[in-house]
This record gives structure tokens, sequence and C-alpha cells, in this order.
């Protein structure tokens, strides 16, 4: 029954998305209020059927309601609560209506706190939305429905790939969707904007929220992916330039060349062309994500479907979004006309270098992900392009990039006084060259890059902070003036520090964990001690556990420094039964420092075991720098200024209090 | 300073920027392509030490000898096998007679030196280079697909 009130529930979000798509962009075009409002509450309705379907689903993977042939195919019944739930969304099908879930939700956000947008542009990008909606309805119901029944219903469920059964990925999927799908707000505001034909800072103060919102959900279900190829595949790596993490990381360097650009134009009124062209190209990537990821073209565990039917559907959808849309903008882009000038050392400068750095590198990676799949179109060859590639691309982009993140927020607008800066930056240059100085004295066999990296770090890491002095004055007066100072400053202000102080905490992960990672790969018999970064190893044996759904061998190792007590690690071999499958659970233990990290292979039959061990000094910052930069941009999302409706409300509010002193004086 | 002027600048920055990146692309590009070759690929269009490639095809069967961490083992495609050494833990599901895609480079003596070795996900799944290979050997049995 569940499944039939699914499907119906379905269908009508397919029809009001039609309608929200159609009749408010009417509407705002004959100037009808009641067409226009409409909008609000087909994205109301739209919103609560699908949560209707998305809680069908669900209802059938907790009753493991095995008629359901998404339910048969991708659950079981042994399998535990959390797994059941993740479930849903750990296949095509479901995974497709969280996001058009996801999509719902939005569009009744921007219809709920929206309150203060112009009637016709809200309008506007409502129905965008519902467009956008359409699509993704539309390919569920006519080539991925998760409600198809299966007849007779088998006695259990085929299971989820044991590789999914795992905390971190139950909340990957839905973090980079919600960064995916945000995306497509920007992109309807875009597309809105240029049905209307006007950008004005006002439309930036609106879109960048939304920006915020996307780049930091998506920085989380990107740093969540990355975990757990560190942890789950057991091969010590955390990022791998597989075509499914560009996929993810195209959109991400987008939307944070957008989020940069949206701030010109609403301080400068300038760069309003190319800031709808980056809203639209992020978006654009989103799908084109989705696309190689949901289509079965590349081979990974991500690639659940692989019927042509879909990779047609959605290359025409791909097709229609992106090509239209750059249409109406070769169109109307010409009429909008730019704002204030700038000269090429300001902050503004500062943020086109930013964008053109970005964009590139964006481009780049675009061209490495696509290009095996068009050889493999065309001349059937079959290529796969590396990570030497994508690091001798990325890495001399991200260089100068960095070094401009420290620059850039001295400059002035309009017009900014390079040497001012770099007198002022001189401390933040000595500190840094310092910090290589010393590395280098104490290892001067340091690789190159690696001196570059902390270099970089320091610089980024110094240069943030002594900018947030400035602003505050510290130091250059009473304290309760720097005080006042920064509690006074705007908190997107704050944002900004941490988060690029976020960017050079990452730097240093990457960087200190490749170069001074150390390793021991062997066969260790019970009571063998090996010696590993510091480290000693002992091996205590292997023994067979039982887990809920699986069976595992379990190694036990001691690690001590001889100083501290030690710290016991527990890797596993599982072998899990539904489906039959075999896994290696790393043990970890994650510390500042350094992370200690076991695997344990398989019996050599004369009683030893295959293992390696890592110490993989301060690459848990990797993951750490990745959440305080979401920190900074929940922080700069905090600001008032940014918030949909603020400033009628702050300015009720001057004007309350004003009344208020008036009164007593 | 003009608009003109201004988008001179603009213009000229992009294009370096551009410049910079297609010169890294095309320096980079040739050398990290990795190129996927069947065993019986390999002696129409071979591959000289050193090169990194993949090589995908079957585990031969009785092929597959260890000693500690090291792995000797037969990739075939049921009709040419090259032999193969790995040094490491292997994928889980590294099994004689499945699918799997190797990478690495052949050794002056015509040994394939793996640097990693990729095993299917699950006991369905058949990496798709690998079934495109034994189609090409005439060698497919569909049972296995997916």
């Amino acid at each position: 029954m569940v499944a039939e009130i699914g499907q119906f529930v379905l269908i009508l979000a397919l029809i009001t998305a039609i309608f929200q798509g159609v009749f408010p962009l009417i509407g705002a075009a004959r100037n009808s209020q009641p067409m226009m409002r409409f909008a609000n509450n087909a994205a109301f309705v739209q919103f609560a059927a699908i949560t209707a379907a998305f809680i069908c689903l669900t209802v059938g993977y907790i009753t493991s309601d095995f008629s359901i042939l998404n339910v048969a195919n991708n659950s079981h019944s042994l399998k535990p609560m959390l797994y059941k739930i993740s479930g849903v969304w750990g296949n095509h099908e479901g995974s497709l209506l969280l996001w058009s879930w996801i999509l719902a939700l939005f569009g009744l956000a921007v219809a709920v706190f929206g309150r203060n947008l112009p009637d016709s542009l809200k309008a506007r990008v409502l129905s965008v939305q519902g467009l956008v909606g359409v699509g993704f309805l539309m390919f569920i119901l006519f080539t991925s429905n998760p409600f198809e029944r299966i007849d007779p219903a088998p006695l259990d469920g085929s299971g989820l790939n044991p590789l999914l059964q795992d905390p971190g990925l139950a909340f990957h999927p839905p973090f980079l969707y919600l960064g995916y799908v945000g995306l497509s707000i920007t992109f309807s505001f875009a597309i809105a904007a240029l049905i209307e034909g006007k950008v004005d800072p006002a439309w930036a103060r609106w879109v960048r929220p939304w920006t915020l919102a996307a780049w930091g959900f998506l920085t989380i279900g990107i740093a969540l992916g990355s975990w757990w190829a560190y942890y789950e595949l057991g091969w010590g790596g955390w990022w791998f330039w597989d075509p499914v993490e560009n996929a993810s990381f195209m959109p991400w360097l987008a939307a944070t060349a957008l989020l940069h650009s949206a701030i010109v134009v609403e301080k400068r009124d300038a760069l309003k062309n190319w800031t709808i062209l980056l809203a639209i190209v992020a978006f654009s990537l989103s799908l084109l994500g989705t696309f190689l990821v949901r289509s079965g073209v590349l081979n990974s565990v991500h690639a659940f479907a692989t019927d042509p039917a879909r990779g047609v559907f959605i290359l025409m959808f791909l097709i229609v979004v992106i090509g239209g849309s750059l249409l109406l903008y070769g169109i109307r882009a010409p009429m909008m006309k730019g704002g204030g000038l700038f000269a090429p050392i300001s902050r503004e400068g500062a943020l086109v270098l930013n964008n053109l750095l970005l964009s590139t590198a964006t481009a780049t990676i675009l061209l490495g992900t696509l290009y095996p799949i068009f050889l493999d179109a065309i001349t059937g060859a079959k290529v796969s392009v590396g990570p030497p590639y994508f690091e001798a691309t990325f890495i001399p982009l991200a260089i100068p990039l960095i070094i401009a993140m420290a620059f850039g927020p001295f400059l002035a607008w309009k017009r900014g006084d390079l040497a001012g800066v770099v007198s002022r930056l001189k401390f933040a240059l000595l500190l840094s060259l310092l910090l290589v100085g010393v590395i280098w004295w104490q290892q001067t066999d340091t690789p190159i890059m690696a001196l570059v990296g902390l270099g970089l770090f320091g610089w980024l890491v110094i240069g943030s902070l002594l900018e947030w002095t400035e602003r505050i004055k510290l130091f250059r007066g009473p304290l309760s003036a720097s005080w006042r100072r920064m509690t006074q400053l705007p908190r997107s202000a704050h944002g900004m520090t941490v988060a690029h102080i976020g960017v050079a905490l990452v730097i240093l992960g990457i960087t200190a964990s490749e170069t001074w990672q150390t390793e021991h790969l062997g066969v260790m018999r019970p009571g063998e001690i090996v010696s590993v970064g510091g480290y000693d190893f002992r091996f205590d044996g292997a023994e067979t556990v039982a887990g809920p759904n699986y069976d595992a061998v379990r190694g036990t190792f001691l690690a001590s420094t001889g100083i501290e007590k030690g710290v016991y690690l527990y890797p596993e071999q599982r072998r899990y039964s539904d489906p039959p499958m075999e896994t290696t659970e790393a043990a970890i233990r994650p510390m500042l420092s350094a992370d200690l990290y076991a695997v344990i292979g398989e019996e050599d039959g004369k009683g030893g075991y295959a293992v390696r061990i890592y110490h993989k000094p301060f690459i848990s910052w990797i993951w750490i720098g990745a959440f305080v930069m979401f920190l900074g941009g929940a922080l700069s999302l905090s600001d008032r200024r940014l918030r949909l409706g603020a400033a009628r409300r702050a300015r009720q509010q001057e004007a309350a209090t004003e009344s208020l002193s008036g009164a007593k004086g | 300073m003009t608009r003109k002027k201004r988008r001179l600048y603009f213009v000229l920055a992009g294009m370096s920027v551009l410049g910079i990146a297609a010169a890294l692309v095309l320096t980079s590009f040739e050398d990290s392509l990795v190129f996927f070759r069947s065993p019986s690929d390999l002696v129409e269009k071979p591959i000289p030490a050193g090169r990194n490639f993949r090589l995908g095809g079957l585990v031969e069967e009785g092929s597959v000898e260890k000693n500690g961490v090291v792995t000797r083992f037969n990739v075939t495609d049921l009709n040419k096998a090259v032999p193969v050494t790995f040094e490491g833990l292997l994928p889980d599901l590294f099994r004689e007679g499945q699918g799997v895609v190797a990478e690495g480079s052949f050794t002056e003596d015509g040994v394939f030196v793996a640097t990693n070795v990729l095993a299917k996900h699950d006991e369905n799944y058949m990496p798709p280079e690998v079934a495109d290979a034994l189609k090409k050997a005439g060698q497919w049995k569909p049972e296995g697909d997916n």
C-alpha cells in the first residue's frame, strides 16, 4: 500500500511542479498578482507531496517490505536500523528522490523566507525552481521509479553494499546534495534576473546567503566523502582525483568563485554578467556531477545505474538546462550594463584574480575528467587521466591563489595600495620564511613542494590574522576599544578570516601528511614489534569475531612511544553474508599530531598476517580545516545583513530604539 | 581609468592565466594519460618498459603465488597472459578467475610490476574495461555480467 501512495504523491508532485513552473512565469510577465502568488502555494504542495513520497519509501525500508523492488535490491531484514534508513538514499532511485526532496525544500525556503523579494523576481525564481523539479520528477517517474513492485516478493532482500554501511557514508550524500541543490537556487535567481533583465546589489544580497549555504554543505559533503575513503577503503589515501570526486570538487570550486564574485556585485555593482554566468556554470557542474555519477558512465562504487535510458534522459536534460540557460544568457547578458570602475590593484581586482584562477582550475579538472569519456565515445580507446595530471595543473594554479588570499583582504575597494599592503604583510612574509627555514634546517632533504606548502600555510594563517587584528586595531589603543571594534565587526568579516584559516589548515594537513608519512608493509607474527613513525607497534595476534551481519578477523595491535601508556588498534577484515562481500576496516587512532593507521590482511598459512601500518603526521587537519572552513561560512551566513528581509527589520528596530530613547530624553 | 582600459587589463590577465593553464595541461597531459590494455592488446600495441598503464583481465586460475606481502599472478584474457607482481595488501575481492585491473609498468624483463590493484567491488560486478577486453578476445561469458 505504501508504494502506491508514494507513487501517487510523486505524480501529484510532478503535476504541481509543472504548474509551479508555468503559471508564475506568465503571471510575472503579465503582472498578475494571483498567478505570481500561486508560486508560494505550489512550492508548499510540491514539498509536502515529495516529503510524503520520501516517508513512504522510508516506511518500506523500515518495515523491510520486499515487495518493493528497490527495497528488495538494497536492503536486508538483518541490517542495522541506521543502515535501513540510510539505505533509502544509498541507491540510485532513492538518492534521486532525496535530491528532488531537497530541491522542493529549498523552493519552499524561498517561498517562506523571501517575503522581501520583489513579487516578480520571487515568482520567477520559484518557477525556474519548479521547472528544474519537473525534470527530476520526470526522471524518477519514467526511468527510476523507487516504488516499483516485484511479484512474487523475495523472502529477503539482497542487502546494501557493505562499503556503504557506514556512518560517514550515511550522511555524505545528503550533505553533498544540499550543496548541489543549493546551487539550484542561485541558478534560479540568475535565470530570473536574466528574464527580468536586471541585476543590482540587492540581487547579489539575496543570492549570497544561498551560495554560502550551498558552499558550506558542499564543503562538509566533500570532506565526509574523503574521510570515508580514508578509513573505509583501507588504502590510507583520502583523495584520488577519481572522476566521482572531481564531480563534487568542480561545483565546489565554481561555488567558491561565485561566493567571491557576488561580493563585487553587492559592494561595487560590477562583474554582473560574470556572476550570472558563474551561477549558471556552478549549477550546470552540479548536474553534470549527477550525470557522471548516476549514469554509470564511470566505473565506481557510486555508479549504481547502468541503464542507457537513464543516461539518454539525463543527457537531454543537461542539454536543455545548460544549453537553454546559456542561450538566454547570450541573448540577455549584453543588455546589462556594468557598474563601478576599478583599478587592477584593488579589492575587486584581487577578487577577479581569485575568479580567474578558480575557474581556470575548474576548467582543467573538467578537461581531465571528461577527456576519457570523449575519447572512449569517439575512438573507443580506454584511457584514464591519472592524479599526476591533476596535481601538475591544479597545484600551480592554487599557489598564486593562496598567495593572493592574504593580499586581497588588505586591498581597498576601487584602488588599492600594493606597496602599503606589502609593508603590512612584511611580518607574515618574515614569519613564514622563518618557518620554512627552521624546517629546512631540521631536515635539509625536505622536498621543495613541502617547503612551499608549509610556507603557504604560514603565510595564509599569519596574513589572515594580521588583517583581522588590523581591522580591530589590536594593540593600537586600549584593549577595550579593540574589543568593541571586534564585536562591531560584521560577522561576515570574521567568517572570511575563519574560512581562510581553514584553507590554511587543509594545506598544512595535506603537505605534512604527504611529506612525512611513514609506513610498514609486511607479514607479522604474534608478539612481533615494528617501529613506525616513532611508535612501536606490537602485534598481539588475531581472532575471529562475529558482528551483526558479518564475521570478521580482528587483529590487535598495541602502539606505544614508550613514554605514554599506548593505545590498542583493532583492524578488521570483514566478511559480509548479504550481499556476500569482504571489506577491510582500518583501525585508526586520530590525534592532532598524527594518525596511527593499521590494516590487517590475509593469513599467510604459517601463523603470520599481512599487515600495513601507517604513521600520518597532521592528516586530521585536512578534515579539521574543512570543518573550520564550514564554520567560517556559517559565521558569515549568520551575519544579519545577509539575512533575507533583514534590512527592513533592522530599520524598524532602529526606529523603535530611537523613539524609546526619545521618550527617555 | 577608462572602461576600455580596464577591459583590456582583464582580457590580458585572463589570457595569461589561460595561457599558463594551457601550457600546464599540454606538458602534463601526455605523460599522465594512463592507457588500458588487455594482454592480447599488448601484442598489437605494445607499451615500452617504464611507461605506466592499466592492465586488465582475469586472474589466471592456479597462477597466484604468495610470498609474504609479495604476490605473483598472471592476468589473462584467456588468449594471452601477462605475469604480474604486486607488493602490498590485495583488495578484498581479489580471487583466481575474477576480473582485475592492475596499474603499473613493465620492467625490462617483461614482468608487470603493479603499484595498485583494483578488483571489483562486489561479486557480481565486472570492471567494464575487463568485460570489453574479454568480449574482444571472444571469451565473454554473459552470466558473469551484472
